[in-house]
């Protein structure tokens, strides 16, 4: 049983990542245009970062 | 869920990365509409054509707001990118920046975050009580529940925040609402939990009862805050699109300029039936309609130097305004405020809701402590009573009563926005569902005007023209249109009569752009010259007719124009209830009269002529090319080229009203079979939260299926 002392803040680590995670895409706003985003992985490169960095 | 979510999220992360590099957030930004664009290709197609232009330094579509945001290089005006995307066939408007306040949506955000918290702890807590429940015994389950208590008291005291603060305001003004019995019910389950975690006798806990219930019933508020959230974009697009340009008097003529550049004093020309963009002072007399700012149905007659409210329709003649203040300070920021009031207004089934929660909240808490008293007494084991009064507290919350009319509106509002249709009144979609007649005007609304015009000599033409730009009605814009490269003519004392024509003064004379057999007609004082005008169907039109005729609706068409050209169109498009030759207030008379046969009318039109009719309709849509008069006075307004999502609309609103019913009779049968269960003492607390919880997911996912 002492295996547990490892292994349940093991567990709650993984979940809090996983939470800061997803708390990370709401502050970035990734959820602003989610179909567009679905529809831009059909694009080629965006257009704009390359006339930018070119 | 949330590690799900997240995944998919990290792989979305590049192009969010490219948004920020793309369009810098510190510049002023020009938003424009683009109603008609659905796919990749459209977004590659739009940033293409922008991405051409010297005059655009950065462009991001958004397809789910079907916008795109653009900043301009220095010095620079929208109108090139508006005329570059015309011309490759995507169908923009521009949109008023200020009216829009884009993308600030921190309450969902807030609630989302909650949500993950709530989510992440109750997965972390369900999966020790697995251990608990299947009999982990003695120091093993003690540490458990101290385990469970560290995290889910943190994961309460942050998620369920928005319970406390609602039940707590509630309580302070005297009412119970119903984040009542559910902040109880956490508090219950949490005090009891921690009691028993103390005591360490090893009787149950109910954390994970407690953070599932917070879990579900933040998804379903983050829902509902979409549902208004929606409802309130659809308002600010409205708003922005309305009033971005003015036409301003200059030294040397006439110029279009973006409304908020208006500063006071500048002159400004508004033709009949348009919207005064400012406050400002009128310099002839005039009648103005105020019943969008003031809910008063009969015109107001100015005098020259009286005051004009921005927001107020010109009616009868064109008006010059001096404007005394700018767009920003302007009465139009309040009307914006009371069309956002509206729109978050509440439905004649909603209120059917809420009096059905307030009836229902006593009913809870008298309920949960009855169930409380009566166990105490019989069994007298204090710890399952509370256990049996915290089931039934959460178990008869009328939540999926509450979500059950939001979670529609949600979606069929979304869902029309995504078609091209702007709802502006609370409870439209109640009455469009209620339609069984639908009558068009035809003139602008079911045809474009093209003018051919016969040769005109210079003085003609100049006088054509300064009559045409005075009014809006779409002969005169399509004549004013093909004129344009004339110089106007002096006129005095502009007069528009709605159904007549334009009638004014030439060098003393009377001069007039009126109404004639055979389409309109420039009278001068010597002569008189038709001015023929073809007019051509609005594309989909008798696609549209065909599909009205096909799903059962009656279809009319009215119009002021002879009957002989009425009956030609009508059998073009299949229409066969022809009313010709009919005056704007014998439109009136007309739709009142189908109504007092019990019929429920829906009237399209755009003109100055339509107005009055379609207020007085059940339910009334405007094209996007329409007079702001006619805008103003209709519950919705069809964005892009075509008419073909009207039957879109009242099929889809038929629907919702269907939906609203199904949910209300889920939310009720519910509830009947759930509460015996929890007063009896048949249901655990997690029991209870998990039956609560997906009765009002399934009332959501009604209404979000197809």
């Amino acid at each position: 049983m002492n295996i547990l002392i490892v292994l349940i803040p093991v567990s709650i680590c993984l979940g809090a990542a996983g939470l800061i995670a997803c708390l990370w895409t709401l502050r970035s706003g990734q959820y602003e245009d989610l179909e567009g985003d679905a529809a831009r992985i059909l694009l080629e490169d965006d257009m704009w970062v390359e006339g930018e960095e070119g | 869920m949330t590690v799900a979510a997240c995944t998919g999220c990290i792989a979305l992360a590049p192009s969010v990365e490219t948004a920020r590099r793309g369009v810098p957030d510190t510049e002023a930004a020009v938003y424009l509409a683009l109603p008609q664009i659905r796919c990749a290709a459209c977004i590659a197609g739009v940033e293409g054509v922008l991405a051409k232009l010297p005059s655009v330094k950065a462009a991001r579509v958004n397809l789910s707001a079907k916008r795109v945001r653009l900043v301009l290089a220095p010095g620079c005006d929208v109108s090139t990118a508006l005329q570059a995307l015309n011309d490759a066939g995507f169908d923009a408007h521009e949109l008023d920046a200020t009216a829009l306040r884009p993308a600030n949506d921190d309450a969902g955000r807030h609630l989302l975050a909650r949500a993950a918290v709530a989510g992440f702890a109750m997965m972390n807590v369900m999966a020790i009580s697995v251990a608990v429940w299947s009999g982990a015994g003695d120091v093993t389950r003690v540490m458990f529940h101290w385990v469970s208590a560290a995290i889910a008291l943190p994961a309460l005291a942050f998620s369920a925040v928005p319970f406390f603060a609602s039940a707590w305001g509630a309580l302070r003004a005297g009412r119970v609402n119903m984040d009542v019995p559910i902040a109880l019910a956490i508090l219950l389950a949490a005090a009891t939990s921690l009691y028993e975690t103390f005591a360490a006798r090893g009787a149950h806990t109910w954390f994970d009862a407690a953070l599932s219930l917070t879990f579900f019933l933040l998804v379903g508020r983050y829902l509902e805050h979409r549902a208004r959230a929606t409802a309130r974009s659809a308002a600010a697009e409205l708003t922005a699109l309305e009033l971005p340009r003015a036409t301003r008097l200059t030294a040397t003529g006439r110029e279009t300029v973006d409304v908020a550049v208006l500063m006071p004093d500048d002159r400004i020309a508004l033709a009949a039936g348009a919207r005064a963009p400012v406050d400002g002072i009128a310099e002839t007399a005039a009648m103005v309609d105020r019943s969008a700012l003031t809910g008063e149905a009969d015109p107001v007659a100015l005098a020259a130097g009286d005051l004009v409210c921005a927001g107020e329709v010109i009616l009868g003649a064109p008006l010059t305004l001096r404007a005394t203040h700018r767009a920003e300070d302007s009465t139009l920021r309040r009307l914006a405020a009371l069309v956002e009031v509206a729109e978050t207004g509440k439905h004649r089934y909603s209120g059917i809701a809420d009096r059905a929660a307030r009836l229902y909240a006593p009913v809870v808490h008298g309920l949960a402590a009855v169930a409380f008293a009566v166990w105490w007494a019989l069994t007298g084991d204090l710890h399952h009573a509370i256990a049996v009064a915290t089931a039934t507290l959460i178990i008869t919350c009328p939540c999926a009563l509450a979500l059950a009319i939001p979670a529609v509106t949600a979606a069929m509002t979304g869902r029309l926005f995504r078609a091209g249709v702007l709802l502006k009144s609370p409870t439209a979609l109640e009455r469009l569902a209620d339609i069984d007649t639908v009558v068009f005007d035809k003139t602008g609304t079911l045809t474009e005007g093209v003018a051919v015009l016969p040769a005109l000599d210079p003085d003609a033409a100049s006088v054509a023209l300064s009559l045409a730009q005075a009014s809006h009605h779409p002969a005169s814009r399509a004549l004013a249109a093909s004129l344009a490269v004339q110089a106007p003519a002096d006129l005095r004392d502009v007069v528009e009569v709605a159904g007549k024509g334009v009638t004014a003064l030439w060098n003393g004379e009377p001069v007039g752009l009126v109404r004639g057999e055979d389409g309109p007609e420039l009278h001068l004082p010597d002569r008189c010259i038709p001015l023929p005008l073809t007019e051509t169907p609005r594309p989909g039109t008798a696609a549209l007719i065909a599909a009205l005729r096909a799903g059962g609706w009656q279809v009319a068409m009215v119009t002021g124009d002879t009957s002989a050209r009425a009956s030609a169109l009508a059998a073009k498009l299949g229409i066969d209830q022809i009313h010709a030759g009919v005056l704007p207030h014998e439109k009136v008379d007309l739709v009142r009269g189908m109504s007092e046969q019990g019929r429920r009318v829906l009237m399209v039109g755009d003109g100055l002529n339509d107005t009055a009719a379609l207020a007085a309709a059940h339910a009334s849509l405007a094209p996007g090319s329409a007079l702001d008069a006619a805008r103003v006075a209709s519950d919705g307004v069809i964005l892009g080229g075509t008419l073909g999502t009207v039957a879109q609309t009242l099929s889809l609103a038929r629907r919702a009203r269907s939906r609203i019913k199904q949910n209300l009779a889920l939310a009720a049968a519910y509830n009947c079979v759930a509460i015996p269960v929890a007063v009896m003492g048949f249901a655990t607390p997690l029991m209870a939260a998990a039956v609560m919880s997906s009765s009002s997911i399934l009332v959501v996912l009604n209404a979000l299926r197809r």
